[in-house]
This record gives structure tokens, C-alpha cells and sequence, in this order.
């Protein structure tokens, strides 16, 4: 494991509406990227999150950080989550478990069993209420944005 | 409490499918009166979405229609606007275009091999649970996996929804230099898979047979991919602008989904097994040999055993990407300009699950007028029917647990992209 290789990963897909924060809060890190020091060296990363492919961007790192936007009752769109490994490995879904559908919790429980997680594994997560076809967050979910990805630049620092 | 002779099985989410859908089956005595698999198809959102939008864009628009096969999408969107316009692209070009292919052959067989259809047949839940006592099993496919990823990464831009492929080509073309350490990667990956085929054929296959028509692309010369006519195994042949004249898709009464069958004829399937069966003749010498061992004869009509045909598959994609690496010489420019002109176009091309068909019409300053996309689960939906109708009434005698689970095994056969023309799925087993 390269303990220092620091990677941030956006999980989700630009053209299903608030599933597009993942990659939206990449795209303001990498804005930042150049200006922000704690930011130095960081791997900034999209993902669909297709298991084996997230699995392979956080193998061998010291710390990765998941964004993500997540689906509740749909009721609290834009609160915010941060899960770390233990609670992410209760969340494995052994019975839903198309490559589609694989949770990450299920895709943490792979990692794992593979013995293939990074040292240090944390989750910024926003709840989402549209997940339809479509560009563009709503509202509640994009004024998530600047928050998560401050939070994500004192992870990183973190050493 | 139902009678244990008449009885309804659900399964209300289909386990390791690509994406999510729904099965009923409904048996009275000894008849299997109903089964149905409940399909809700997004993809005429995109047909209707590309109406009016520039035909340089379906190769980018359409990749985003499924996350596991966006090169199919870009393969079949850019010959279909290439017919249209009347252009070829240069040889090099499409050489290309044919080693991205076998790169996503390559990532989907492997992810389906490894992480959906191997539980079943090794009596585990899930590949979570397969890893937990096989890892050495796990981590093979994995590796195989990523040698499908850095070929989409090299030559797409990325490794989800590349972004380098384009009407009349690509963006930029590698140079031989930047090819040759994807050479060096993919040959323990071509040894890898040599080992799956021998793994694989060591399963345990169900005795059953099909008959369903078979379609595939036929190229003469080789294994199709990116190219070809349109062949059946009863000798129907057409080229693929007369597909829409081969090729019915009807509404059924219990779905939203379309249901494609044979004009005059009925079902068909497409995908692996059908492609083996029309084209063995043209798999590499490697990957003839790996089939021959592993005892598939000259045709595959036992769909468990369609696993076998996709792990030959990868033996085939990854020996031809290596021949293209080998032989590849820089094309003068990476893209030939694609004018617009009054037209209809269309492409088809072999997805990892089967004939992906495109039709695109435009109008003289290049808008798209109209689009029509049929995808390859579509295509297999009254097979896979057939074949649980089949399969339910021949295991009467097994639990509703047990038959579930063979049930959705059977279903698995056809590696479904149901996100490719669904969006959510259960299964229902109902006895009266």
C-alpha cells in the first residue's frame, strides 16, 4: 500500500440529475486544484460505481473519500452524511446484488474480502431527490456542493 | 396456504442482472400458465432525446444509455450516422475502433463471468460470498477485468463513457508507442482467460436445450464485432438496412417493454452463444482450440452453457487485440470529416449481448429527425420467456426456493442489460 496516495473518488453519473454531485463536487475540486495546497499530489477521480472499477481506484491508497449522492424517503434532500469503513461494511447487501445495483457497501464488503481497501475509507454523502434522466442538481442538493468539497479538502489534509 | 400444486413464485428483484427488473410465473397442476418478465424501457426517452440534436452527437449521447457497454452504443450510433452520410473511415481507423470493442468484450464477459454467473453455478449467493472463499477466483477475474479497462481508458479518453470516440472516428489515434505497453498487459490477461475457459468447462450444466432461431452478425473472415451482415441459423440472411424489415418489436399486454420477434417467423436470440454458433469458423486459432477443449461443439444451444461461450470470447478479444496492437500503424488523420446530407442510416454492431441495432434519419443540415434504437435484451425477452416456460414445467417437483433460484440462473444465462432497455425487475413464481 502507498500510505500517502490520496484519492477522491465521485460516484455517480452527470445525466441523472442529483446523482450528478459526486462528479459536480470532483469538478470543483479540480478547479481548485492548483490554488489549494492541501490538494497537492490528490488522485480526484469519477466513478459509475461499478464495483470492480471503484475497487481498483482505491486499491493500494491510504486514504480515499467517496462522494456520493444517496436515496432516502426523498424528503431531506441536501443533508449531508459522512459514513466511515465500519458503518459503510454493515451496509453490505449480499442479496441485491446486480453490477448495477451493487451497493457500496457491498462493493466495501468485496474490497474486503479481497483484501483490497484503502487504510483509510470515508463517505460524503448528500441525500438526493431526483435520480430521473436529466442535467443539472436540484436545489437543495447543489447548495451541498461548497460544504462537501471543503470537507473533502480537510480530509485530505489529514495526513 | 397454497396447494403445492398450485402456486405463484415472485421475485420482486432480480439478483446479479445488469440492472433491475421482474419475473412472474404462475403454475396451475402441471401447466405453466403464465410467464412474464416485466420490463420498464428508458431507452425511447434517448430516441426522443436525439431528435433534433446535431448527428455528431449520438455516439456521445447513446454511451450513456448503459455504463457496461457505452462502446457498443458509440460503435453502432457512429456507423449507422457514417451510413447516412456515406462515409468510410480509413482501415486503421477502424482497426481501432475494433480493439476498443474488444476491450469492453473483454470488461463485460469478465464482470459477468466472474461476479454474476459463476455463484450460480458454484452454489454461492453472491460473489461477495464466492470471494470470501475463493479470492484466488475473484482476483483472476479482476485482473482479466482491468485489462478490458485499460484499453477502453487508452483509447476511449476514459474508462466509463469514453469520450475519444466521434463521428468519422476518433479524436486523437494513439502512436504505436503508446500502444505497445497495452501489449505487455494484455498477454497474462490472454493466459488468464485461457485458465477461465478450463475453469468454466469443469461446471456443472443443466441438461437443456433450446431451439430458438439464432441471430448474429456474420463477417466473413472474422469473429464480428464492429461490422457485418445479418445471418440466422434457419439461413435467413439481410443487410443491416433492412433490419427494420426482418426484425418486428410489438407491444406486449403485461409490459412496457417492446418485444422483438422474427417477421413471419417468431422468436430469436442473439448475443454469445448465437454468435459461436454462426461464426465459430472465424475465432482465432487460439480461441478455436480453447472451444474445442473445452468440449463446445459447433453450436451452443444449451443456454447454461452460454458462459463458456463468453469465456472463449474473451480468449478471442484479447488474441485479436493483441493482433491489432501488433499491426497498427497510425492512420494520417484520426478522423475523416463526416458532411451531413439528407438521409437515413443505419448500423448494428455486436455488443457484448448481441446485435445492437441503430437507425438514425437526418435532415440536409445534419439534425436528426428521427432514431431508433433496439437493444439486445429487448431482443431475447420472448427467449428467455420461452425458455423459463420450459425450464418451470420440466422442475415441478423442486421447491419454490429451489425453482426460484433456477429460475433466475436461467434468466442470468442471457447476461440481460435490462438498463440497456429496463429499468427495474422482480421475479414472481405463482402456483394455484
Amino acid at each position: 500500500m502507498n500510505a500517502g496516495r490520496r484519492v477522491v473518488i465521485g460516484v455517480g453519473n452527470d445525466y441523472r440529475r442529483d446523482d450528478g454531485f459526486g462528479p459536480l463536487v470532483i469538478a470543483g475540486l479540480t478547479g481548485r486544484q492548483d490554488d489549494d495546497p492541501r490538494l497537492s499530489g490528490v488522485d480526484l477521480r469519477v466513478s459509475d460505481g461499478e464495483p470492480t472499477r471503484l475497487i481498483d481506484l482505491w486499491t493500494g491508497a491510504g486514504l480515499a473519500v467517496i462522494i456520493d449522492a444517496v436515496l432516502d424517503d426523498g424528503h431531506h434532500a441536501g443533508n449531508r452524511h459522512e459514513l466511515t469503513l465500519d458503518a459503510l461494511d454493515e451496509l453490505a447487501d449480499t442479496q441485491s446484488a446486480s453490477s448495477h445495483g451493487i451497493s457500496l457497501g457491498s462493493t466495501v464488503a468485496l474490497g474486503h474480502a479481497l483484501g483490497r481497501l484503502p487504510g483509510r475509507l470515508v463517505v460524503l454523502a448528500v441525500s438526493g431527490a431526483e435520480f430521473g434522466f436529466g442535467q443539472g442538481l436540484t436545489p437543495p442538493v447543489a447548495a451541498a456542493v461548497p460544504a462537501v468539497v471543503e470537507r473533502a479538502c480537510e480530509l485530505v489534509a489529514q495526513r | 396456504m397454497s396447494h403445492r400444486a398450485d402456486r405463484t413464485l415472485d421475485v420482486r428483484s432480480l439478483a446479479r442482472v445488469e440492472g433491475e427488473g421482474a419475473m412472474h410465473v404462475r403454475v396451475r397442476g402441471d401447466i405453466v400458465e403464465e410467464v412474464r418478465l416485466d420490463i420498464y424501457e428508458p431507452p425511447r426517452f434517448f430516441e426522443a432525446l436525439l431528435r433534433g440534436r446535431r448527428h455528431t452527437e449520438p455516439p456521445d449521447i447513446t454511451a450513456r444509455i448503459c455504463g457496461i457497454c457505452p462502446v457498443a452504443y458509440e460503435m453502432s450510433a457512429c456507423a449507422a450516422i457514417e451510413d447516412a452520410c456515406g462515409v468510410v473511415v480509413d482501415p486503421a481507423v477502424a482497426d481501432l475502433r475494433r480493439l476498443l470493442y474488444c476491450g469492453e468484450w473483454i470488461e463485460s464477459h469478465t464482470l459477468h463471468i466472474y461476479l454474476l454467473h459463476a455463484p450460480d453455478f458454484l452454489g454461492y449467493p453472491s460473489a461477495l460470498e464466492m470471494a470470501k472463499d475463493r479470492r484466488d477466483l475473484v482476483e483472476r477475474g479482476l485482473a482479466m477485468k482491468k485489462a478490458g479497462n485499460e484499453i477502453v481508458e487508452l483509447l476511449g479518453g476514459r474508462a466509463i463513457h469514453p469520450v475519444n470516440v466521434r463521428v468519422g472516428g476518433f479524436y486523437r489515434t494513439p502512436s504505436r508507442q503508446e500502444l505497445a505497453p497495452l501489449r505487455d498487459k494484455l498477454r497474462p490477461a490472454l493466459d488468464q482467460a485461457l485458465e477461465t475457459v478450463r475453469w468454466v468447462s469443469g461446471f456443472d450444466f443443466p441438461d437443456f436445450q433450446h431451439d430458438h432461431e439464432l441471430l448474429a452478425l456474420v463477417s466473413p473472415g472474422r469473429y464480428p464485432l464492429e461490422s457485418g451482415a445479418v445471418a440466422t441459423t434457419a439461413g435467413l440472411t439481410f443487410p443491416v438496412g433492412r433490419f427494420e424489415d426482418h426484425i418486428i418489436e410489438e407491444q406486449v399486454p403485461h409490459s412496457t417493454a417492446l418485444h422483438a420477434r422474427l417477421a413471419g417467423r417468431g422468436r430469436y436470440a442473439v448475443g454469445p452463444a448465437a454468435r459461436y454458433t454462426l461464426n465459430r469458423q472465424w475465432l482465432s486459432p487460439l480461441a478455436l482450440e480453447a472451444a474445442d477443449a473445452a468440449g463446445l461443439g459447433a453450436d451452443c444451444r444449451n443456454p447454461y452453457r452460454s458462459i463458456l461461450v463468453r469465456a472463449v470470447e474473451i480468449v478471442y478479444a484479447l488474441d485479436e487485440a493483441i493482433r491489432l496492437i501488433d499491426r497498427y500503424e497510425p492512420p494520417e488523420r484520426p478522423f475523416v470529416d463526416v458532411p451531413p446530407r439528407e438521409a437515413v442510416g443505419y448500423g448494428a454492431t455486436e455488443a457484448p449481448r448481441g446485435i445492437l441495432f441503430h437507425r438514425y434519419g437526418l435532415d440536409a443540415d445534419g439534425l436528426i429527425t428521427s432514431a431508433r434504437i433496439v437493444p439486445p435484451t429487448s431482443q431475447n425477452q420472448a427467449s428467455i420467456e420461452d425458455d423459463l416456460r420450459r425450464f418451470v414445467g420440466s422442475r415441478l417437483d423442486l421447491d419454490d426456493e429451489r425453482l426460484t433460484w433456477q429460475c433466475e440462473q436461467a434468466i442470468r444465462n442471457y447476461d440481460p442489460c435490462i438498463s440497456c432497455s429496463t429499468h427495474f425487475l422482480d421475479l414472481t413464481v405463482e402456483r394455484r
